[in-house]
């Protein structure tokens, strides 16, 4: 449910965000899913304000003035977060350097691009949108909430682009940074590149230090201060690697310079689970209907789930949105079960584990007091094929509805609803 | 529909001597869908040593004879049917060496044959074979006004003699933008359909010509199209968008000829010319990639097209990069979530696919006399936590362990 631009003035004119109600709205009668805690029959959920105020049994006291909705036999869980897309229809890095720290995404998404719409639909509230795989350092990410928004300000985590890190940092090694110099041609000149930066940054971030601020040193690099704050452990590096070697590759970068580090795709997670566990990584991982698609994916299964979770590894789910459609998200969680993952670590996939690999535990993930007021309303169980999500609801504001002719376009999909989509199908700049 | 003779006759001494070798079969299953007539609560199904169904019904009236082996699950299915793929001719690692479903020299090439290109110890062969799916036509891919010829093959075997069930199914076209990004000789879609418009002319008379008196030298590709203008096998015609749609059928009333229509994105807004001209249609994938020609594509199409009474097969289609296929179990799934019933969704993976293939007498429900192909799984066969257990291709498990 897209705002209108009087809409979006309207709510400017309200001085609060439009998502910061005054009147409480409660939901009754559903099974809640918390993550938090063990499921709630005929739970009661409130929130106000956009953040959570009240969840339990029925017993829960609903405030008079709440605008109550009967949600008897659904199930209420938290909005589902997405630690890998490509929506919003940004871009990264270009072909100039292998590496660009400085570039950052944020700079070149579009709030009204239909896939935020179309990732509402499918239940996500929280999502990594981060540049292409093509580059060793594509650039910066950026960690959206997805607001019904018109423009980038909307859907950011942080309030202040300038000051606040925004995002994470987009690594990748393996075959896709491959390319004709300045990129690497082998995976042995990939590291060696990755490695020179990072000394690099290490020296600059000495400079800070002496300088006391970033914005003290003389003359500024830009580049080198994103790198600063990745080897501060402020800005988290999220790594496209496929191959059990390419993943114990990051795993030594990450090792060697102390940047904290999310392994993403690790296709063949499950030969390097135990190394993957003694590193304290966490892994951000997908299911695909088949392996392969090329050489480095050959060795992907759909079983990487079960195999960290056996060794404990914090493991996230992502789309990697348009690898898979954002709007079939909930449906890792059923396949990650189908495939041997317990149901408990299989829904903290979607929610709690992903915004703990972004920092955003303390206000997204799970259904509790205090945290911001995401979650869905479903038809059923969420590990159902026949389960719909009807609603979707960020910072108490409802951003999808089912019932809603317009917002179903978006869900079903029908004549130029996705005109603009990009078929992100290609290897080198964009890709799994 | 015809088989090469030498590949017939390889392939038939082969499954005698495999049905020499191999057990009788009895499935057990809590509900067995037959795909003709009711499920059966607490079914049977016999499959003989020669690989065909023997007797189908109720365990209380079906007595499993001695020496059958038996294997039972909660759900039975006839082995899955993959209405359009092009497995086999395009592998998983998607490299120059393994993709063959598009030759790019020649925008229009009906004398490709399937067979020559097929690779039967492909992994994602395997892949499929694993999730149930037994049965899969296959062969040349979307791309080309005319890319080739496609062909019907069993997931099994460790060359195409073995697998093959039929050698030359459809002849495979393409109407769209697509094909003009392929090919600068069809640079437009309009020109594309002149093209082909010309070739079929030169195909009829052509034919004409090889009837007569002086027959001239054979040509091949000519050979192939004046056989689809014979109505001996239909042309497969991927049209995703609506002008590609209907100048598909124009083609078609032009020159006669039977059609398959394939893809179909846009085809919920043509439902009245598709039924008019009684024509089946093998959808998209489900869950296809929106984009493109593609980008009017909905999960509720195959409930439309069926409520309008016309003929849908689902199919894994064709894949350029991530997933390199996909799995018509996963997508009549979401079929089923999206207005069709549980049934007639494994309808468009069973008996309507393979009657749209031309195969529906041999495979595709679960009937005395038709092949012993057969899926078991753990539980509704359309839900993500259910598992396909065990896949059976003409009375042999190809495929065990639950995935």
């Amino acid at each position: 449910m897209r705002r209108t631009l009087t809409a979006a003035f309207l709510a400017a004119a309200a001085v609060l965000p439009a998502q910061a109600q005054e009147q409480p709205h409660a939901f009754r009668g559903a099974t809640l899913i918390p993550i938090a805690g063990p499921p709630i029959q005929s739970g009661v959920l409130v929130v106000q304000g956009g953040r959570i105020t009240a969840i339990g049994g029925p017993e829960t006291a609903v405030p008079a003035n709440a605008v109550v909705h009967d949600v008897t036999g659904k199930t209420i869980m938290p909005g589902l977060v997405d630690t890998h897309s490509h929506i919003g229809g940004g871009d990264g890095g270009d072909r100039s350097n292998p590496m660009h720290p400085g570039v950052r995404i944020l700079d070149a998404i579009d709030a009204r691009d239909e896939g935020i719409q179309k990732a509402q639909a499918g239940g996500i509230t929280t999502v990594n949108v981060m540049p292409g795989s093509g580059l060793l350092m594509s650039g910066q990410t950026a960690y959206l909430k997805l607001r019904d928004g018109n423009d980038i300000y909307d859907l950011l985590f942080c309030s202040d682009v300038l000051r606040e890190i925004c995002g994470g940092m987009k690594m990748a090694n393996g075959t896709n940074p491959r390319g004709e110099p300045p990129s690497p041609g082998t995976r042995g000149r990939a590291a060696a590149i990755v490695r020179e930066r990072f000394v690099r940054a290490q020296e600059y971030r000495e400079k800070i230090r002496t300088a006391g601020a970033p914005d003290r040193v003389s003359p500024r690099d830009l580049e080198m201060e994103a790198l600063a704050e990745v080897l501060d452990g402020r800005r988290v590096v999220h790594f496209h690697t496929h191959r059990a070697d390419d993943i114990l590759t990051a795993l030594r970068l990450s090792q060697e310079f102390g940047f904290r580090i999310v392994l993403q795709h690790v296709s063949e997670a499950w030969k390097v689970a135990d190394e993957i566990a003694a590193s304290g990584a966490p892994a951000s991982i997908i299911i695909l209907d088949s392996p392969g698609g090329k050489l480095e994916t050959m060795g992907f299964s759909n079983e990487n789930g079960r195999a960290l979770e056996q060794v404990g590894v914090l493991t996230a789910f992502h789309t990697d949105d348009g690898i898979t459609d954002s709007r079939f998200f909930l449906r890792s969680a059923g396949m990650g079960v189908r495939m041997g993952m317990s149901r408990e670590r299989a829904l903290e996939a979607m929610t709690i584990a992903g915004a703990r690999m972004m920092g955003l535990e303390e206000r997204v993930g799970t259904l509790e007091t205090g945290k911001d007021a995401d979650f869905l309303v479903l038809s059923g169980d969420p590990l159902s094929v026949y389960t719909h999500v009807e609603q979707t609801w960020v910072e108490g504001s409802k951003v999808f509805d089912l019932a809603d002719a317009k917002d179903r376009m978006y869900a079903v999909g029908g004549p130029g609803v996705f005109d603009g989509a990009a078929m992100h199908t290609h290897d080198g700049e964009e890709g799994h | 529909m015809r088989r090469i003779n030498g590949i017939a006759l390889a392939s038939a001494a082969l499954s005698l001597l495999a049905g020499a070798a191999q057990a009788q079969v009895a499935v057990r299953g809590e509900m067995v869908y037959t795909m003709a007539g009711a499920a059966i609560r607490d079914g049977v199904v016999l499959i003989g040593a020669d690989g065909k169904i023997e007797r189908v019904g109720p365990a209380a009236e079906v007595q499993v004879p001695a020496g059958y082996r038996t294997i039972t699950g909660r759900v039975v299915t006839p082995g899955l049917v993959d209405a359009h793929s092009v497995v086999g001719l395009a592998g998983a690692m998607n490299q120059p060496h393994d993709q063959d479903q598009l030759d790019r020299n020649e925008a229009i090439a009906p004398e490709l044959r399937a067979i020559d290109a097929y690779n039967a110890r492909e992994t994602l062969v395997e892949w499929l074979r694993g999730y149930g799916v037994t049965t899969v036509h296959t062969g040349h891919g979307p791309g080309a006004l005319v890319s080739g010829q496609t062909m019907i093959v069993k997931t099994r075997g460790d060359d195409v003699g073995e697998a093959l069930v039929d050698t030359t199914t459809m002849v495979a076209f393409t109407l769209g933008r697509q094909v003009s990004s392929n090919f600068r000789s069809a640079g437009t879609r309009a020109r594309g359909m002149l093209l082909l418009r010309a070739q079929l002319q030169k195909a009829r008379e052509y034919d004409r010509r090889r009837s007569g008196s002086e027959p001239g030298s054979r040509d091949l590709g000519l050979e192939m199209l004046a056989r689809v203008l014979n109505r001996e096998v239909p042309a497969l015609i991927t049209a995703q968008q609506v002008p590609e749609i209907l100048a598909a059928l124009r083609l078609r009333e032009e020159f006669g000829f039977d059609m398959v229509l394939d893809g179909g994105a846009e085809s919920y807004l043509v439902i009245d010319e598709i039924r008019q001209a009684g024509i089946p249609v093998i959808l998209h994938p489900s869950m296809v990639r929106l984009g493109g020609e593609t980008s009017g594509a909905t999960l509720e199409t195959a409930r439309r097209l069926r409520e309008a009474g016309i003929t849908v097969a689902l199919q894994s289609g064709y894949e350029g990069y991530v997933p390199k296929t996909r799995v018509v179990l996963f997508e009549a799934a979401i079929a089923a979530a999206n207005g069709l019933s549980m049934e007639d969704a494994l309808r468009t993976i069973t008996i309507d696919a393979a009657n749209v293939i031309g195969v529906g007498d041999r495979v595709g429900s679960l009937e005395r006399g038709k092949d012993g192909d057969v899926a078991v799984f753990d539980g509704d066969p359309f839900e993500y936590t259910s598992h396909v257990c065990a896949t059976i291709i003409e009375g042999q498990v190809v495929s065990e362990g639950c995935r």
